[in-house]
């Protein structure tokens, strides 16, 4: 979230699309529901399925899945042709007057620079500014150029006509522009639009292009860094925002610092590629700093091993050789016989990835797999025959599956990050059963017997092993407030800092500005810096005062980056450090600094008349319209069919096969053939959570296998009736890549839409059961879903396939 | 609580004890603000320990179907389309209305199984319950249920364990939207009326609160989009009374049956003191011969004289 | 011979007489335990109020199933005749002992027809309604608005019942010699020749008694 959760009370309309969030974050709808109580906020929901959410709301239109882009393009085009805009927000802030480079060009549903043969854009350098002589962007404050990004931008959606995006959406223009003409009231200083998406948005192969589309939305409202306004997305799991921080990903380091290419192997240049210098005059462009929080992180790992002489251990880390392993690529390694042996902590890849019966096949392939859950996972349990619900052939599966029963997150101190970015220090409420351990405790005793052997036997590239620091009072069990405190960051030598502050050695460290690149400062977590500091535990922190009125409650745990809890906030004060109007306060100049109901995302000396602009992590300092080349399919969002369309052709582009899906979207080579198309499947699928459950985790507690004991698909009456199907009927719901059955639940709640110029029905399919459990036993419903994803993040596309359904 | 605080009392034809005041609480359900996301059933499974069974999908999103003795509040949800076409999916939180004339309580033979205390709350004590069920029969809204594993009435208690020492009801306190609120009677029609006006600005011209007189009110109310129509909401009674069978049955007609039966005995004994028993006097012995007796019917036993053993019937 | 007594009721008429005799007392005290809360204390007799409850149910259904062996022996004495009309139009001259005008009864008289039907019909209500009502086995297969009405009749016909039991009762204690005739079985002939002036000439075989009774009183 740019904003966070009791923050969505100071909206005043809030757009759900992409999310279901009174479904899947009840505890977090509570601000919604605020919102429309307390600061009578009006409530819209988008999405394919009357929800829970849709229940609540002022208005409800339903889209096909899929297709959010042409509904957000369309009101771009209606925002900008309407000219219903946050002017001085957008000329001020944002990108709009930047100069793009000649090179760059959209034609028939593609950028300049695509490669058919690699399904790539492999050149984008058309996609940037047009940098002038003095080493700056160039700019057109008159917005007249044909080249800046304003015109560009107007040009690009102009083809989202309302009739063209209604047709491909399949939501009626009537509603469309409703909907439209409400979002617009919020281009208004005083009122302010929050959008709440969450899996709804991202689990699409254009989906990323579709969080962007909605980000551009809010820059042109002038609804980013202010109160009750910004692009918040809803996570999925109570700690996945601090996986993300942590950099669990192939490709990050902790905070969203990045691994280098097998090509970096010289560390200087891998610092100054992402030390960026500023692109405008005056700005801050925070990551000129890059190489501070590298090295902090460096010498938390490796301690007194870390040298400027070996480059802080530069070479100890690994280089990616391709883009990134994430986990598409780890099963399709698997299913290719690559991969030996697999950890899978905390994680239930049959039951979580795409393709169920490709993921079985996969795992079937490994030596060893070992399962590290406080469940019994019907990942640890894949190769056993649960008649129908998992048909294997278990006399023909080797793996050697090990199970090491974990804590859960009750059983344990710790801290987790909600989607506020909020660290919220929590206490163990019990003792975790039987043999049971922390996932710390595995994993340092597998960590100190790795390190014994190589110590003993040596062994291929041994050293970022064996120079790895592990300072803990308890080697076999490092304790969560060591941890933590190694997050924070401290002093690794007595050092005084510019401002004449003195540092000792083993001193909590209180922000990242006090980071160092001389070795003097560890920080294993540079954004968390500030968490833990000599004034004891931050997180821990339980102070919900609000001094202001603002919902900012600066005193409940702590906040990433540096306690901040709206990002770019500087944003909600006008060029002369005013607020933009006296009900959205958040930080303004008070003629020597800057200061308010929040910590301004801000340089807080620096006078607005200095002109620095409030996207102080851009070296621009500016918000971005056109992602320049950080986007996979192009720096303009543009709409792509789902890979599975129901309807066969992008009605942007019906001439060119290449635009009709995401043209740089994440596909194995092999996966192809497991698509199928409309004429066999006709109907349009899409996968959820339910309120009574957490993903495959719940149903192993026996209430809330009371409050939903059996998988069910939701159809709609028409669809139902066509198929002579009543509600409580089994039904089976099949795809190209396998079948699931379920009992038939009959709702008004969906319905046949117009698209293109066809009716298209869509069909709910919740996630939540499986084989084991207290539950009945369910198919997994991941079965249906294709094995490719977005071409970013790589996000299988969940939430948009073809199936074909009868009634048994 | 302390025995005090009871205002009513079922099977009991005097007054209890009630010297304390106490304020009438309520406990206020808000349908606009319900996502039915059955989190107070999840939190009224925990506090009182209820288990239910995991059932079957019945191809809706109700479950359990019912409310049951391990089940005392559930989620009933209707997709309703409204006269402009727009569909609207309403979601009620069923359970007790802890009613102020209470059926179940009237209905009840045994006494204290079942006792309305001064703040409003309607108790079932499942010591002193029978099993009979006719707090079932009584109840207008059709709450409590008989376990089959124990044969004793279960139903919602309003967490009278919790209220009375100062907490909120299980449910309130885990609603994630502050859909369920609880306090004094009066502060939650006040929260009501707020409620309403807000709804009246987003279009529900007919929202309104549900505390029906019928039953003299209830300490459970409603928040109702559509308060012209309670009975879109899963059927909640628009008017509900106690049933006029259950009133004839627990009503007058009671005590006047057993001053009926009273007068019978007391008729009789009148009768005997006043004309006396009917005696067999001497001259009445029937004369002639005693000649076989003939079989007239089967009913009429057949004696004969000359035989008097054969059935082996001796003269007494 | 003369003063031979004549048996009213064998051994097996007699015990299931008070077969149901006795289960009525049960059925009827503890159901007038769970009818108003001033009988409650009846329950203690049956163990408590659960045992009242679950009893009471099962002894309703067998004090049925034994008077329906009540019902076999005694329907065909109890149909109505022409007869009967008569003897209730006088039933007030029966009530004060008056003999004169009350028109000779067979085995039994109207009165008596009337209670064997009143009973029966409760019977049958209180079956019928006594089912819905028994939580324990039958109430799930009802609707609560059927529950109610079963309720309702089952209460009125226990009411019934209880009225025609005492006003039984009442009888019997009041005709000397009936409580005999279901005790030990016999009667004398002159109960039964006042009493049941047809039978005893329908029994004994005389054709027509000296009998006081008048056609035309």
């Amino acid at each position: 979230m740019t904003n966070h959760w009791t923050d969505i009370a100071n909206a005043n309309l809030v757009l759900v699309m992409g999310g279901n969030a009174a479904e899947a974050h009840p505890c977090g709808f509570k601000w919604v529901t605020e919102a429309k109580a307390h600061n009578q906020a009006r409530l819209i929901v988008v999405d394919p399925r009357f929800t829970r959410t849709a229940s609540v709301a002022d208005y409800y239109a339903p889209i096909r899945t899929g297709s959010d882009i042409a509904f957000m393009g369309g009101l771009i085009n209606y925002l900008l042709s309407e000219d219903k805009i946050q002017h001085e927000y957008v000329r001020s802030y944002t990108d709009v007057s930047f100069i793009v480079k000649a090179g760059f060009s959209f034609e028939d549903g593609l950028f300049s620079g695509y490669d058919a043969a690699k399904r790539s854009y492999t050149d984008k350098s058309g996609w940037g500014y047009e940098i002038g002589e003095d080493g700056f962007a160039k700019v057109d404050p008159t917005l007249q150029d044909p080249r800046c990004v304003y015109q560009l931008m107007k040009q690009h959606y102009s083809r989202y006509t309302p009739a063209l995006a209604s047709q491909i959406c399949g939501m009626p223009e009537d509603s469309m522009r409703k909907i439209w003409e409400e979002i617009a009231t919020c281009s208004q200083p005083g009122k302010t639009m929050t959008i709440l998406y969450a899996l709804g948005w991202t689990q699409h192969s254009i989906g990323s292009q579709i969080i962007r589309s909605a980000a551009m939305v809010q820059l042109l409202l002038g609804n980013v860094g202010m109160p009750g306004g910004g692009v918040n997305a809803l996570r999925g799991h109570s700690n996945i925002q601090g996986l993300t921080d942590l950099g669990l990903l192939s490709n990050l380091l902790p905070g969203y610092l990045t691994l280098a290419s097998d090509a970096e192997q010289d560390y200087d240049a891998y610092i100054a590629k992402r030390a960026l210098k500023p692109l405008r005059p005056g700005q801050m462009s925070y990551w000129q700093n890059y190489g501070k929080f590298h090295v902090s992180l460096m010498k938390a790992w490796y301690g007194a091993n870390a040298t400027a002489e070996n480059h802080w251990g530069y070479d100890w880390l690994p280089k990616l050789d391709i883009p990134g392993y994430d986990v598409l690529k780890m099963f399709d390694m698997m299913a290719k016989g690559q991969v030996n042996g697999y950890f899978c902590q905390g994680f239930n890849p049959i039951a979580a990835l795409p393709d169920k019966n490709r993921v079985m096949a996969s795992l079937a392939k490994l030596k060893w797999l070992v399962v590290m859950d406080p469940l019994a996972t019907e990942t640890s349990e894949f190769w056993r025959n649960v008649g129908p619900y998992n048909d294997v052939e278990t006399a023909t599966i080797q793996t050697e599956v090990i199970r090491l029963p974990t804590t859960c997150f009750a059983e344990e101190d710790g801290s987790l990050v909600n989607s506020s970015r909020w660290l919220q220090w929590h206490w163990k409420g019990a003792e975790g059963p039987g043999q049971a351990r922390t996932d710390v405790q595995i994993m340092s005793e597998l960590f100190l017997r790795l390190r014994e052997r190589y110590q003993r036997e040596g062994g291929a590239w041994a050293e970022p092993i064996l120079k790895l620091n592990w300072p803990y009072k308890v080697a076999h069990e490092p304790s969560p407030e060591e941890i933590a405190k190694e997050f924070n960051g401290y002093a690794t030598a007595d050092f005084t800092d510019v401002s004449g502050a003195a540092f000792k050695t083993g001193q909590q460290l209180s922000g990242f500005a006090q980071l160092r690149d001389d070795g003097s400062t560890a920080s294993g977590c540079w954004i968390f810096c500030g968490s833990w500091t000599e004034q004891g535990n931050q997180m821990a922190r339980r102070d919900n005062s609000d001094p202001y009125g603002m919902k900012q409650h600066l005193g409940w745990a702590w906040a990433w980056p540096m306690n901040r809890r709206i990002l770019y906030n500087r944003a909600s004060a006008d060029l002369q450090g005013k607020p933009w109007a006296p009900n959205k306060r958040l930080v303004w100049w008070n003629g020597k600094t800057w200061g308010g109901t929040d910590v301004p995302d801000y340089k807080v000396d620096v006078a607005p008349e200095a002109a620095m602009n409030p996207f102080i992590m851009n070296p621009e300092g500016v918000a971005r319209f056109f992602a320049l080349d950080k986007m996979a399919e192009g720096p303009f969002p543009e709409h792509y069919e789902p890979f599975e369309t129901p309807i066969g052709i992008n009605p942007l582009h019906p001439g060119n096969k290449q635009a009709t899906s995401n043209p740089a979207g994440r596909v194995f080579d092999s996966v192809w053939d497991s698509l199928g198309q409309a004429k066999d499947f006709p109907y349009a699928a899409t996968s959820y959570r339910l309120t009574e459950h957490f993903h495959f985790w719940t149903k192993h507690c026996p209430i809330n296998a009371v409050t939903q004991p059996e998988q069910f698909v939701e159809i709609g009456e028409a669809l139902a009736k066509e198929k002579g199907i009543v509600a409580g009927d089994r039904v089976r719901v099949t795809c190209k890549r396998g079948h699931i059955e379920a009992v038939a639940v009959v709702t008004k709640r969906i319905r046949p839409l117009q698209v293109n110029n066809q009716t298209v029905h869509q069909i709910g399919i919740p996630l939540h059961w499986g084989f084991t459990g207290a539950t009945r036993h369910g198919y997994l419903t991941n079965t249906l879903v294709p094995y490719l994803g977005d071409g970013n993040t790589q996000t299988p596309e969940s939430k948009s396939f073809l199936v074909n359904l009868e009634k048994i | 609580m302390a025995s005090q605080d009871i205002i009513a009392r079922s099977a009991t034809t005097t007054l209890p004890p009630s010297v304390r005041q106490q304020e009438e609480v309520a406990k206020l359900i808000d349908t606009s603000k319900c996502i039915g996301c059955k989190a107070c059933q999840v939190a009224c499974s925990e506090w009182n320990e209820l288990r239910d069974e995991v059932g079957h999908s019945l191809g809706t999103y109700d479950n359990p179907q019912d409310l049951s003795a391990e089940t005392w509040t559930l989620m009933r949800f209707t997709e309703h389309e409204n006269t402009v076409g727009n569909l609207e999916w309403l979601i009620r939180k069923d359970g007790c209305m802890h009613c102020a004339d209470p059926g179940c309580l009237k209905a009840c033979p045994s006494p204290g199984a079942i006792i309305q205390h001064a703040n409003g709350i309607v108790d079932f004590n499942q010591d002193h319950c029978i099993g009979c069920g006719y707090c079932i029969t009584g109840c207008p809204f059709n709450i409590p249920r008989i376990s089959q594993k124990d044969h004793k009435a279960y139903k919602c208690t309003l967490c009278s364990d919790r209220v009375a020492v100062g907490l909120e009801p299980a449910c309130v306190k885990t609603c994630p939207t502050g859909a369920i609120v609880f306090g004094s009677k009066a502060d939650m029609k006040e929260h009501a009326a707020e409620r309403i006006v807000d709804l009246k600005s987003r279009g529900f011209e007919q929202a309104g609160l549900y505390d029906p007189d019928g039953v003299g009110g209830t300490h459970v109310m409603y928040v109702l989009h559509h308060a012209d129509q309670p009975q879109l909401y899963a059927g909640l009674p628009n008017q509900p009374v106690i049933s006029p069978l259950v009133g004839l049955w627990k009503g007058m007609s009671k005590p006047l049956a057993l001053l009926a039966m009273g007068a019978a005995v007391l008729a009789g004994f009148f009768h005997y003191v006043r004309i006396g028993p009917q005696r067999i006097e001497d001259d009445e012995h029937p004369a002639g011969k005693d000649p076989s007796v003939r079989e007239v019917d089967p009913a009429v036993h057949v004696f004969d004289p000359s035989n008097p053993g054969a059935q082996g019937e001796d003269r007494p | 011979m003369k003063d031979k007594p004549i048996l009213r009721y064998t051994a097996n008429e007699r015990s299931n007489h008070w077969a149901v005799a006795i289960l009525f007392f049960m059925a009827a005290l503890s159901g007038l335990a769970l009818f108003h809360p001033a009988l409650f204390w009846l329950s203690h007799l049956f163990g408590g109020g659960p045992w009242t409850r679950i009893l009471h149910p099962f002894m309703g259904v067998l004090m049925f199933v034994l008077f329906l062996g009540l019902v076999i022996r005694f329907w065909r004495a109890n149909i109505l005749t022409a007869n009967d009309r008569l003897w209730l139009r006088r039933v007030d001259r029966v009530m004060r002992n008056e003999e004169q005008g009350v028109p000779p009864v067979g085995k039994y008289n109207a009165g008596q027809k009337l209670l064997f039907w009143t009973l029966l019909l409760c019977m049958l209500v209180l079956l019928l309604s006594g089912v819905v009502i028994w939580r324990a086995y039958f109430s799930q297969y009802f609707g609560i608005g059927g529950i109610r009405l079963a309720t309702l009749l089952h209460a009125l016909a226990a009411f019934v019942l209880v009225l025609s039991i005492i006003v039984h009762i009442y009888a019997g204690i009041w005709i000397k010699g009936s409580v005999g005739a279901m005790v030990h079985g016999w009667v004398s002939r002159a109960w039964a020749k006042k009493h049941h002036g047809l039978w005893y000439r329908e029994v004994t075989g005389e054709d027509r008694s000296d009998s006081h009774i008048g056609k035309k009183g």
